[in-house]
């Protein structure tokens, strides 16, 4: 049977209480009959049957560019630089894809004699991967036979000999790399696309660069300007990444770009959370049975126990799709892929758009997702996962069901402590923060020191989870954080509610008393094609 | 006529700096505008007898009218100061010395007097019985023994006090002590001997070795280990303080012994009887004020200086910590207010000598200042007035709360006591239990609170015992003598130095003067709600983070992190071990925390340099990449966020900030870019492995002191505005040693000496949700696969 596509579904008096994921937990909420719709995801693509061969195969037909083996010569400097542990979401089972078509890459540097190799994760400004994060994301050969002769490494974006900015484009933006892939005969980047605002350009052009670099497009003018940052068309981010892009063919290495993309299937569709990708009224007895008793053991868990069981969940996604070689052309393949998945089309806007946060964002994988991540996974990432209009009217209310606890990991995260302690109780418009506080932190020594030498996230990094949000800030007219820490949700600038009825009622002043209620029901990923 | 009558005159005073004496200085200032004062002050530890008396009487509010006098502002003060300067001489001396203590300039000023005003007494009613007898007893005598030998007989008041009579009932008359029936015949010589030979055999008790160990036990459970100087610096104040303890006690003993309430009024009625026999060719008036309170109208209505006798049982009545409080409600409370008792002496100076040529076998003549027999107030009367004054202006609690006055029932002392006995002996035994807990940070506070609770009981009992006996005195003090002095007053000195009880009308006196007087200079809440405004906490940090602080120190254990240095060794210590070994380890390290805990408390130095030992033979490359691994694993993840914040905003505010820790320095080294500098403990290294032992003693106890000190020097920084943040009374020396300390999360005692002692306490924690492994052991490498 054909996996079905996405649909909207309008809430009738036979529609079950519906799904909303809550941190470490999930809500059943019954959503106003006769105005409110539900957006579902489509069902999980299948996956390529030999992803092994795909890969091969695509190594050897590229698209725009030689095949790689023709690439690949004696003596020459090779680095393959792969996407880090934010993505994909949750993380995949093993082998992972990255594994995979990295053991690909070095069979062919292997065939051809070339034997000065070197694996980056490009990380970016995100906190360095541990050990057991870089084995499980290339795997224990690779890592054996690379990491203990550092030949297998974290990104450094904060080490002054291990930088170079390459020029910079005609807006007077700086394009800065890491100068292990700037200066090598060959570039080879191993991309796993999760939604559409990875890979292209922003593979290179972010993964690999610095602060000096990302202050051009990770800013409030960026993000404001793009709608949005999902909708290649129509994001300046993109459009930043892409004239660094143009810097980079003309002054840096060449490269080979392996874009790979995966089904929806976060889940699983068996086992004892597959529940979470069907549509409610198609549970199971089982399902409804391993669903209250999931719901009952959580309650009684501590936060911690609750946390650890999650962060253990590995999807198992499929590769629907791999294509290599010229950034661009690779990248408009990938993209077609998908939006296969993703796309979900959507007639008009709504006055309140609700949403049930997991438990995972991009930046708290084996980790705490703190009050900002909360935030950002809100009101930058899914409030963006739009194509054409915004789900909700502009002045409409979003409505975001989280527990929004005031935790914090001490080692993952510090600058966010003092941001949340220091910034936000000062002001929490964007702009201003990032005027009066950012360049503060971004320099700051010890958050730099953190960054290189421990497993922080750079210093500036909580100022591009507000800075993600900024779009969403200035289009809604308010927003309600349900089940939220009330300390937590207020300091933010958001309204706590204790319950969805309240949350609606405490909506009514903005939207009225009769509002159209739209319900994004994702994860799994969807995105959102408005007209 | 008063005026006239003083004109031109010079007097010489004593007291000045009390609460009678600053009124009375006022008053000749103010109304008697013709005479001029030298004043007798004891020099300070630091300051001069004129400093003194600029610092601790004229800048008193008394003051302010006589300031008004001269206008308003700069020049008004300026002439002011004009006029003390013309006025006033201050010469240095003591009373409680032979000869005063004069230089010859001030022999010179005493032998020109015209009137001489002794005021100067230790009011304290549980003053050790030996300072007692030398100011109290002897003070009288030594200024007429110091005039006698000057050959001048000036006019020589002295004040004494009512409660001269004893502890009786009825009628007490302006008479010598020794006149009265009841009068228990007493040697003063053969007192003042056995006072000053009492101190001397508990001075010499004191120093018995088992009385020394149980002081140096003590101070060791006040402050821990808190390394040698500072323990004993503690051992000898509380030696020094036992001595004390027993002369007070020695002097309640004696003073009811032979029937007076306590030492005060013991030692008084010795002096009256004293100056009987040496006042010899001085002409001398003894007067006799009862309990002198609030100023009824001169300088201002209300004016008091100094909590005194009445007001703190007042406030704590307000407060609801004293439940009840003994006393015969029908008995008569004989207050009178200073500026009464000003008016009598000056009248009694005025009037001069009765006999300018005394015999010196002959006692002087008494002038009681009381209200008791013209104007009585009645206990009862006097405690409704004040519950029902409260009821209607309460004090407020820390919440913002009014606070309800107990109803008292008049029951008899023993059964308050009694009371207030077992209810202190409760807290007491709770609170040592408290701190016999390794309690920390707020859990800490808690039992620092109980001290607080067990120190309002301690002081609710001694109220109750020393003031106690005053409510229950059943003694009328005549003043027939007094008011015969009236018929001198001429009309316009009615106003300005009356002195008879009879114009107190007490309903008023007491609801609209004393009592709003007492709350005022209390400085209790007065108003409901919640505070406005900064709190003690926020001035305090305020103050710590200024910019013109010089630098900023840190402990690191329980300061920064919560970690110590057994965990980093078995964090380190585990990290190559797998399965068996690891086990082993583990339980070893796990049996020997205890005994490593004991240690620890009783000398930290020896335990770190004992604990260390165990580094012998590790590798130096080895332990240092698993120092960097281990920043991240137990140091951050165990850290205080706020705290290290702390360090970062001292840092942006130009502040140089200094770790200094017994902690290894490869355990720190990766911290050091969150300081300016670092001093750590070092161990020798012999090729390449350590050797176990350090290079230098650790910087911990009176060495942390040291190295601070060091520091500061080496870097031109005054420690008065230096910052030190520590968590435990082994830190002690440390935060003594700069002018801003800050608790961090303080252990009982800490807490307990934070809090009295006004230092900042900071509660920093670790990262909210974080879940910490119960035992400091690394992921083996191993496990990581």
């Amino acid at each position: 049977m054909a996996p079905r596509p996405g649909f909207v579904l309008e809430v009738d008096g036979s529609t079950p209480p519906i799904l909303f994921h809550h941190g470490e937990g999930f809500r059943l909420e019954k959503l106003p009959v006769g105005r409110s719709r539900v957006i579902y995801p489509a069902e999980p693509l299948p996956g390529l049957k030999d992803p092994d061969s795909a890969i091969r195969h695509a190594l050897e037909h590229p698209y725009d560019s030689e095949p790689l083996s023709a690439l690949l010569f004696p003596g020459m400097k090779l680095t393959i630089a792969f996407d880090d542990i934010s993505l994909p979401l949750p993380p995949m089972r093993r082998p992972d894809i990255r594994q995979r078509v990295i053991e690909a890459v070095l069979d062919a540097a292997a065939a051809a004699g070339v034997d000065d190799v070197e694996i980056i994760a490009a990380l970016a400004l995100h906190r360095r991967m541990t050990e057991a994060e870089l084995r499980h994301a290339v795997g224990d050969r690779v890592y054996d036979a690379f990491a203990p002769a550092a030949k297998l490494y974290n990104h450094d974006a904060e080490d002054p000999e291990g930088m170079v900015i390459l020029g910079t484009t005609p807006q007077g933006e700086d394009v800065q790399m890491n100068r292990r892939a700037a200066e090598s005969d060959l570039l080879v980047y191993v991309n796993i696309n999760l939604v559409s605002m990875d890979g292209g350009w922003k593979s290179t052009a972010t993964g690999l660069s610095g602060y000096t670099g990302l202050r051009h497009h990770h800013n409030v003018k960026t993000m404001q300007a793009s709608r949005s940052f999902m909708d290649q068309h129509r994001s300046e981010l993109h459009s930043s990444n892409w004239r660094m892009g143009k810097v980079i063919q003309q002054s840096g290495p060449k490269i080979f770009q392996i874009e790979t993309t995966v089904n929806n299937n976060s889940f699983g569709t068996s086992g004892q959370l597959s529940m979470l990708q069907k549509r409610e009224w198609e549970w199971s007895g089982k399902d409804r049975a391993t669903f209250v008793g999931m719901q009952a053991g959580l309650k009684h868990m501590p936060a911690s126990a609750r946390r650890k069981i999650f962060s253990s969940w590995q999807a198992p996604y499929e590769m629907t799709s791999i294509q290599a070689g010229d950034v661009e052309s690779v990248h408009k393949v990938t993209t077609e892929h998908v939006y296969r998945q993703h796309l979900v089309p959507v007639q008009g806007q709504t006055d309140i758009l609700t949403m049930g946060l997991p438990y995972i964002c991009p930046y708290n994988v084996n980790s705490i997702m703190n009050p900002i991540l909360v935030m950002c996974l809100g009101l930058g990432y899914f409030f963006n996962l739009y194509r054409g209009r915004p789900l909700v009217r502009e002045g409409g209310v979003l409505i975001m069901s989280h527990p929004t606890p005031w935790e914090f990991h001490p080692v993952h995260h510090p600058s966010y402590i003092d941001f949340f302690e220091q910034v936000l109780p000062d002001t929490t418009d964007p702009l201003v923060i990032e005027q009066r506080y950012e360049k503060s932190f971004a320099e700051d020594e010890w958050y730099r020191h953190l960054y290189r030498t421990s497993y922080a996230y750079h210093g500036v990094h909580p100022f591009y989870m507000w800075y993600w949000a900024s779009h969403a800030m200035a289009h809604l007219g308010r927003v309600i954080i349900v089940g939220g820490d009330q300390r937590a949700v207020r300091r933010m600038g958001f309204m706590p509610a204790s319950t969805f009825a309240d949350a609606l009622e405490m909506a009514s002043d903005v939207v009225g008393r009769h509002p159209s209620i739209t319900h994004y029901h994702n994860p799994p990923v969807l995105m959102a094609d408005v007209t | 006529m008063i005026a006239e009558a003083l004109a031109g005159k010079r007097l010489f005073i004593t007291g000045s700096t009390g609460f009678l004496g600053t009124a009375l200085v006022e008053r000749l200032l103010r109304a008697v505008p013709d005479t001029e004062l030298t004043l007798l002050v004891r020099p300070g530890r630091r300051v001069s007898a004129a400093q003194r008396a600029r610092r601790e009487l004229f800048r008193n509010d008394a003051f302010d009218r006589l300031r008004a006098v001269h206008g308003s502002g700069a020049a008004a003060n300026t002439a002011f100061e004009a006029e003390i300067d013309r006025r006033v001489r201050v010469v240095s001396g003591d009373v409680s010395v032979d000869g005063l203590g004069l230089d010859e300039e001030g022999r010179a000023a005493l032998a020109a007097a015209d009137i001489v005003i002794h005021s100067a007494a230790v009011v304290s009613f549980d003053s050790p019985l030996d300072s007692a007898v030398e100011i109290n007893l002897l003070g009288p005598s030594r200024i007429a023994e110091t005039l006698n030998a000057l050959g001048v007989a000036p006019h020589y008041i002295a004040v004494s006090t009512c409660y001269v009579a004893g502890s009786r009932r009825g009628r007490a008359l302006e008479e010598p002590v020794n006149a009265s029936p009841f009068y228990v015949e007493v040697n003063w010589r053969a007192e003042v001997a056995g006072a000053r030979r009492a101190r001397a055999d508990a001075d010499a008790e004191s120093r018995q070795p088992e009385q020394l160990n149980t002081y140096r036990k003590q101070a060791r459970g006040e402050l821990g280990a808190a390394g040698g100087p500072l323990l004993a610096a503690k051992t000898e104040q509380l030696r020094q303080r036992w001595v004390d303890d027993r002369m007070v006690t020695a002097g309640r003993a004696r003073a009811a012994a032979v029937g007076y309430p306590d030492a005060y009024a013991f030692t008084k009625a010795l002096a009256e009887v004293a100056l009987a026999e040496t006042h010899g060719a001085v002409p001398t008036t003894i007067v006799r004020p009862s309990i002198i309170e609030s100023a009824l109208a001169q300088p201002n209505p209300g004016w008091i200086r100094g909590f005194r006798m009445a007001e703190p049982v007042i406030i704590s009545y307000a407060r609801g910590l004293l439940r009840d409080f003994p006393g015969v409600p029908e008995g008569v409370v004989d207050v009178i207010p200073v500026d009464l008792v000003v008016g009598a002496i000056i009248a009694v100076a005025a009037a001069e000598a009765a006999d300018p040529r005394p015999d010196p076998t002959v006692a002087p003549p008494v002038f009681q200042v009381a209200s008791g027999s013209a104007n009585p107030l009645r206990y009862r009367r006097l405690v409704d007035l004040v519950s029902g004054w409260f009821s209607e202006h309460p004090l407020y609690d820390s919440l913002g709360q009014p606070i309800k006055v107990p109803q008292w029932s008049f029951p008899g002392r023993g059964r308050v006591e009694g009371q207030l006995r077992r209810n202190l002996n409760l807290v007491t035994k709770v609170e040592r239990g408290l701190n016999s807990l390794p309690l920390r940070g707020r859990q800490a506070e808690l039992a620092a609170n109980l001290e607080e609770k067990r120190e309002m009981a301690e002081r609710a009992l001694g109220y109750v015992e020393l003031y106690g006996k005053y409510a229950e005195c059943e003694a009328i003090y005549g003043i027939e003598r007094l008011l015969g002095l009236k018929d001198l007053l001429e009309d316009h000195d009615h106003e300005q130095f009356g002195f008879d009880p009879r114009v107190i009308a007490w309903d008023d006196y007491v609801r609209n003067i004393h009592l709003p007087s007492v709350v005022r200079s209390a400085r209790v809440r007065t108003t409901p709600g919640g505070r406005s405004g900064e709190n003690r906490t926020e001035r305090l940090r305020r103050q710590v983070l200024a910019p013109e602080r010089h630098f900023a120190a840190f402990d690191l254990e329980n300061t920064l992190i919560s970690s110590n240095v057994v965990a980093s060794y078995a964090w380190l210590g585990s990290r190559h071990l797998e399965g068996r070994d690891r086990l082993r380890f583990i339980a070893k390290t796990l049996a020997e925390g205890p005994a490593l805990l004991r240690l620890d408390r009783a000398d930290r130095s020896d335990f770190l340099r004992h604990f260390y030992r165990r580094y012998d033979g590790a590798p130096v490359d080895v332990i240092r990449a698993d120092s960097a691994e281990m920043l991240s694993e137990l140091i951050l993840s165990r850290s205080f966020p706020a705290a290290l914040r702390r360090v970062r905003d001292h840092r942006a505010l130009g502040h140089r900030t200094v770790l200094i820790t017994g902690a290894l320095d490869f355990v720190i080294e990766p911290l050091r870019p969150l300081f300016d500098d670092v001093i750590a403990a070092e161990m020798t290294i012999r090729n390449g492995t350590y050797t176990g032992e350090l290079t230098a003693a650790p910087p911990t106890g009176e060495s942390r002191a040291q190295a601070l000190f060091d520091y500061a020097a080496a870097h031109g920084f005054d420690p008065a505005e230096g910052v030190a943040y520590a968590d435990s009374t082994s830190d002690l020396p440390m935060l003594e040693a700069v002018g801003f300390p800050v608790a961090v999360n303080p252990e009982t005692r800490l807490a307990a000496l934070a809090r009295k002692r006004g230092w900042l306490v900071e509660h920093f924690e670790k990262a909210p949700g974080f879940r910490h492994p119960a035992l400091p052991l690394s992921t083996a490498e191993y496990l990581a696969k």
